[in-house]
């Protein structure tokens, strides 16, 4: 992941425009034609090689879609999504493997560097020859799967991961190398017709991050996997799979941006984990997809599924989300709690600035006996942004002893935008303990005018007080992914306050 | 098929059509229209089920299924009243009015059946109720009968008055639907102590229409009482204008099903609202509370309390929403559920809600859910306190907190020992 | 230098300064002094720049500029510093990190280099020891659970970190026990030299005992009533507030 503290410095002098990553990379594409039939289907799955069994899930995905309604009970209004005015295929040609950075498209690099992702993890991404898995002196090494619209365009550090018997690919790479583990799993967490855009997202994914940790396997860094729209009109599909074997561990971090268009491009994308007996899957996301512009014109619709299943006892899932992209954000990261003692977090920051809307919260499904669960959500409305958290905690009868605790705080900053809660607690058992706070409140005068008084600009002050107001939230996110949330943050704020 | 054989929803509109013009106010324009565009929402929507967002956790489909004939025509012989809790009363038998029954001499302010004051009820009446939104309101509005008819004038303080709801079992099931009206003029007060009693397999399905001017405060304690074979739908709605205070307390223990949805809100600047509960249930039962909170204008408060306490095969439902409008700046609003789990296999189910336009407020909202805490119940044995007292000391702590803000000490007695009564009746059940 | 000539300025429609004539040389300690409600506080407010304190006329100079028209955080750099009456709290916020954004703006403002939070840690350590403030005040939220006494502490830290030329101590002995009264005093003391003047505002002479003033000025009813030297003070204490306004 290019989380590193020069990012936004970087991306910064590139264009001076309200997004930093609104540029757009003119590079050699190939596209499937417009529109969503079964054709496409089978082209996606023929385009990727893929087995039968894959072809006929697909299909079937396929057939549940064309018979479900897409969902509007959330708190977003958008126009009607015309499903057959978009590419669902979009893939930058394939070449030959680079000898070094000078043969590689010079359009693919320059969009990593402004990216910011560093140099060295720039040419072993861009595949040169012989750049070897040797990370950039004095950093931690952090592996990248880069996305390109449909289709992963690079892997770092797979050697060296493969020692531990790691596997880090890309899910059409596995779907050839590790069939056996990709078909097992597949869809176990997030069923084909689980909802309206998982289905979609079953038919016609592309391409997306696998991850297999073996047993009792700690992952030696932290992996990452790089999310970019470029090309016009096109959705992106992209599908994550995770398996955690039992008593391993890993860390794994998304980060997504897209160029800045007039239209509004679909991103729906599924991601499922699977942690056995005494795992830990960490899964954290700056999301940055290109919001629209200030009269909400353009930006990314992003009606994600991302649920993890507990299976092991004493596992652990624990997803971290900052959301400051998107036009619209629809996503509930969701945990379920099989295993006994098993544990799920969820913590979350969503900022929604100008016409942006989010409604994003997570469900807590306790099965299993002495099962855990904490929410932490924070969200920001600014200019007329509107932000829902959404959330369902839920207590089966036999999870004896299971215990909630959620914390929901609004922030609201300017009086046209509107902050909203809206949790659903279900208990069925008597010996589980549930708790939910939520506030809803706007930054004090008194404490901008203290940190004004000492120096700091309106806009450094606000900065400052909405970073203490997520800080229990960005503690949870790798150290070099804070530092950019941080700065995220305050650069999606800005104009916010007059 | 006749009315009487009908079921659930066609059962009511089947009802509707053969009494149409018999009911009360049938030779008013204005009341027939009202009813028939009732009707017409009525029909068109029947009873909620399951997959209305507001009735997620409350199913009517015993309702829907079952038909309910009217309640008798005459009751005859001796009606058993509760004790007097004040010097004046009005009492419903059935949800019509009984002047006999009930004592009104002497009360400072207005107090009599509906059905006689339909003329000056006309500009009220059907203001602030939703047959649109809520089939239940529309079901009262088609078929209402009679209902308290309250007109506090302006400056009056009406002292204390009883409602009395008794519900008289014809041996068959039977429903009926009173509307009350409850209007308070400027500066007025009134402290309003509810009380729904009475058995047999019956639909009481009240909505009240309560209007609060300015500067005026009304405490309504509600003790719903009936027995375990009735289901008490009841709907409020409430305008509390400038500086205004609505209170309500709701005792619900004791019917089938209890459903107790509030819709208040707040016109004026600094008006204010208190909306408390406690609800119980035991084996069979299914006790909710559901509430919706518009803050319209700046500098109104409202404070929400409400305690589930649920034994046996019970289930318990808090539906909470706090809507702050745009123009309500500087609201203050809060609001706590808590519920009780004293069985494996009771269910809660909870969804506090808040939506917020405005900027400068102070909202929150709270849930907890759980058993006896261990450590508490330890503690009291610890000391020498049996189990079982241990754990009534704990459960009336629970509840009592509830009805630790009403201020009246006549209410709060009246609350404090229907609390006290299913408590109980649980332990001679145990 | 700061100089205030005929300011007046009002509260929500209510004139609350009616016309301030001040000039506290530089190198000079001023304290001002009045009972509850005379202006002091609003006084303070109107020269930081707070929103809803309307300047309805006069001027106020600092070191010959005009700060009336200046944001906040341009008086802040521009060498004013205001300790709090009630220091605000800014949950989540770290205090190292408060203290090196604030100190890093005003060091931009003059035109200094910022300090990375190595250099900014060895400086803020050692003012912290000298307040007898341990490490640990650095990782709490700003203000987040002090004590009074360690809150007041955390203004003067702010001050010996930020080196304004011009400091206001609004009722900065509210609420302090008399040991933490004196590493207040000493605080302020430490910083008093040419390049360095303040404005106490105090309603007890108390505070006065540890931080000798060069001038007492009493402010009643939004008027400098009477001006003198330190011994100015302990008159004020004895008579009480009263006999000046009877004298004035």
């Amino acid at each position: 992941m290019p989380a590193v503290t020069e990012t936004i410095e970087t991306v910064q002098a590139v264009t001076d425009s309200g997004y930093k990553w609104g540029f757009e990379t003119d590079i050699e594409m190939e596209f499937a034609p417009k529109g969503l039939n079964e054709d496409i289907v089978r082209f996606i799955s023929a385009k990727k090689n893929e087995p039968a069994w894959l072809l006929e899930w697909r299909l079937r995905a396929f057939a549940l879609w064309k018979t479900m309604a897409e969902p509007r009970w959330a708190a977003v209004k958008y126009p009607p999504i015309d499903y057959q005015d978009a590419y669902y295929y979009a893939a930058p040609t394939q070449k030959v493997k680079p000898k070094s950075l000078d043969e590689v498209d010079p359009e693919l690099l320059k969009t990593y560097a402004k990216l910011g992702i560093p140099l060295r993890e720039q040419e072993i991404l861009a595949g040169v020859e012989g750049a070897g898995d040797t990370p950039a002196e004095g950093r931690m090494p952090i592996a990248v799967d880069a996305v390109f619209d449909s289709v992963s365009v690079a892997t770092s550090y797979k050697d060296r991961l493969a020692k531990d018997g790691i596997i880090f690919c890309a899910i059409s790479e596995a779907v050839q190398e590790h069939p056996e583990l990709v078909r097992k799993y597949l869809g176990t967490v997030v069923p084909q017709g689980d909802n309206f855009f998982a289905a979609l997202n079953s038919a016609v994914f592309t391409d997306g991050s696998f991850v297999y940790i073996p047993k009792g396997v700690r992952c030696p860094m932290e992996l990452s996997t790089y999310f970019r729209i470029n090309a016009k009109s096109t959705g992106q599909f992209e599908r994550t799979l995770i398996i955690a074997d039992e008593g391993s561990h890993v860390s794994y971090l998304e980060g997504c941006t897209a160029p800045m268009r007039d239209e509004n491009q679909l991103h729906a994308a599924v991601v499922e984990l699977v942690a056995m007996d005494d795992a830990t899957i960490k899964y954290s996301t700056v999301q940055n997809w290109y919001p629209g512009d200030a009269e909400g014109k353009g930006g990314i619709y992003n009606f994600v599924t991302k649920r993890g299943a507990c299976r092991g006892a004493r596992s652990k899932i624990s997803w971290t989300q900052v959301e400051t992209g998107s036009a619209i954000t629809w996503k509930y990261p969701s945990c379920i709690l099989q295993g006994e003692d098993s544990v799920g977090e969820f913590y979350s920051v969503a900022i929604t600035n100008n016409y942006q809307q989010a409604d994003t919260g997570t469900k807590m499904f306790h099965i299993g006996p002495r099962t855990k669960s904490t929410i932490v959500s924070k969200g920001i409305s600014a200019g007329h942004g509107q932000n829902t958290y959404r959330g369902l905690v839920r207590i089966g009868a036999k999870a004896t002893g299971a215990r909630n605790f959620t914390q929901c705080d609004s922030l609201l900053i300017g009086d046209l935008c509107g902050a909203h809660t809206v949790p659903y607690i279900e208990n069925r058992c008597a010996t589980a303990k549930v708790e939910h706070e939520a506030t809803t409140s706007r930054i004090a005068e008194d404490q901008l005018f203290y940190c004004r008084q000492r120096g700091l600009t309106q806009e450094d002050a606000v900065g400052l007080i909405v970073n203490g107001f997520c800080r229990e939230v960005l503690k949870e996110l790798p150290m070099e992914f804070a530092v950019e949330a941080q700065k995220l943050l305050q650069i999606s704020l800005e104009g916010s306050v007059g | 098929m006749t009315a009487a054989t009908q079921t659930g929803a066609a059962g009511f509109l089947a009802r509707y059509e053969g009494l149409k013009d018999h009911l009360p106010g049938a030779r008013k324009p204005w009341l027939n229209a009202l009813r028939a565009d009732a009707a017409a929402q009525f029909a068109a929507r029947g009873f909620p089920t399951r997959r209305v967002e507001q009735w997620k956790y409350t199913d009517l489909a015993p309702l829907a299924q079952a038909g309910f004939a009217e309640p008798l025509t005459m009751v005859d012989g001796t009606i058993a009243l509760p004790p007097a809790l004040a010097a004046h009363r009005a009492v419903f038998v059935d949800g019509r009015f009984r002047a006999d029954l009930s004592a009104l001499d002497g009360l400072a302010c207005r107090a009599t059946g509906l059905a006689q004051q339909l003329a000056d009820a006309e500009p009220h009446l059907g203001a602030l109720a939703r047959p649109d939104s809520e089939p239940l309101a529309a079901l009262n509005t088609m078929l209402f009968e009679d209902g308290l008819f309250l007109d506090v004038p302006a400056g009056v303080d009406g002292g204390l008055l009883e409602l009395v709801s008794v519900a008289v079992d014809p041996g068959r099931p039977f429903a009926f639907h009173p509307r009350h009206l409850l209007r308070l003029g400027a500066g007025a007060r009134l402290t309003l102590i509810e009380t729904a009693i009475g058995g047999g397999a019956c639909l009481h399905n009240p909505v009240f229409e309560v209007d609060v001017a300015e500067g005026a405060t009304l405490t309504h304690g509600r003790m719903l009482q009936e027995a375990a074979t009735v289901f008490h739908l009841s709907t409020i709605y409430a305008r509390i204008a400038a500086e205004g205070t609505y209170d309500n307390f709701t005792v619900a223990a004791g019917p089938r099903l209890t459903r107790n949805e509030i819709h208040a809100a707040l016109t004026g600047p600094r008006a204010a609202c208190h909306m408390n509960g406690a609800q119980m249930a035991a084996e069979g039962q299914h006790v909710d509370t559901t509430t919706s909170l518009d803050h319209a204008a700046p500098d109104c408060a409202s404070r929400q309390t409400y305690k589930t306490v649920l034994a046996g095969r019970s289930r318990g439902v808090f539906q909470g929403k706090i809507l702050v409008r745009r123009e309500a700046q500087k609201t203050d609003g809060y609001q706590m559920n808590q519920a009780l789990l004293l069985s494996e296999d009771a269910e809660i189910d909870s969804k506090p809600q808040l939506e917020i336009y405005a900027d400068d407020v102070k909202c929150s909202h709270g849930a907890t859910v759980g058993a006896l805490d261990p450590d508490s119940l330890f503690y009291l044995r610890a000391r020498g306190i049996p189990e079982a007292q241990a754990k009534a000391m704990l459960v009336e702590a629970f509840l009592h907190e509830a009805v630790e803000t009403v201020t009246d000490d006549t209410l709060r007695g009246a609350l404090t020992r229907a609390l006290d009564a299913w408590w109980a009746r649980q332990g001679a059940a145990a | 230098m700061l100089k205030i000539e005929g300011l007046t300025a009002e509260v929500d429609g209510k004139e609350i300064l009616k016309g301030i004539d001040l000039e506290v040389p530089t190198g000079q300690v001023h304290a001002i002094m009045g009972p509850n409600g005379s202006g002091k506080s609003t006084l303070s407010y109107v020269l930081s720049g707070r929103d809803g304190y309307e300047v309805t006329g006069g001027t106020a100079t600092l070191n010959g500029v005009d700060i009336l028209a200046m944001e906040p955080e341009e008086r802040a750099a521009a060498g004013l510093f205001l300790a709090f009456q009630y220091p605000v709290e800014l949950p989540g916020v770290g205090n190292a990190t408060f203290l090196r954004t604030a100190l890093n703006a005003v060091r931009k403002g003059r035109g200094e280099s910022e300090l990375d939070a190595m250099q900014f840690l060895k400086v803020a350590r050692q003012r912290m020891k000298m307040l007898s403030m341990s490490d640990d005040m650095l990782k709490r939220g700003v203000n987040v659970g002090f004590s009074g006494g360690e809150k007041k502490r955390n203004e003067i830290l702010q001050m010996a970190l930020l080196q304004p030329s011009m400091a206001i101590l609004d009722e900065t002995d509210s609420g302090l026990d008399i040991d933490a009264l004196k590493i207040v005093a000493d605080g302020v003391n430490a910083m008093r030299g040419p390049g360095f003047s303040a404005l106490v505002i105090t309603h007890y002479q108390r505070l006065l005992d540890y931080i000798v003033p060069d001038r007492v000025h009493v402010l009643i009813g939004g008027r400098i009533v009477k001006s003198g030297g330190a011994e100015l003070a302990q008159e004020l204490e004895a008579q009480g507030y009263g006999a000046v306004q009877a004298a004035a």
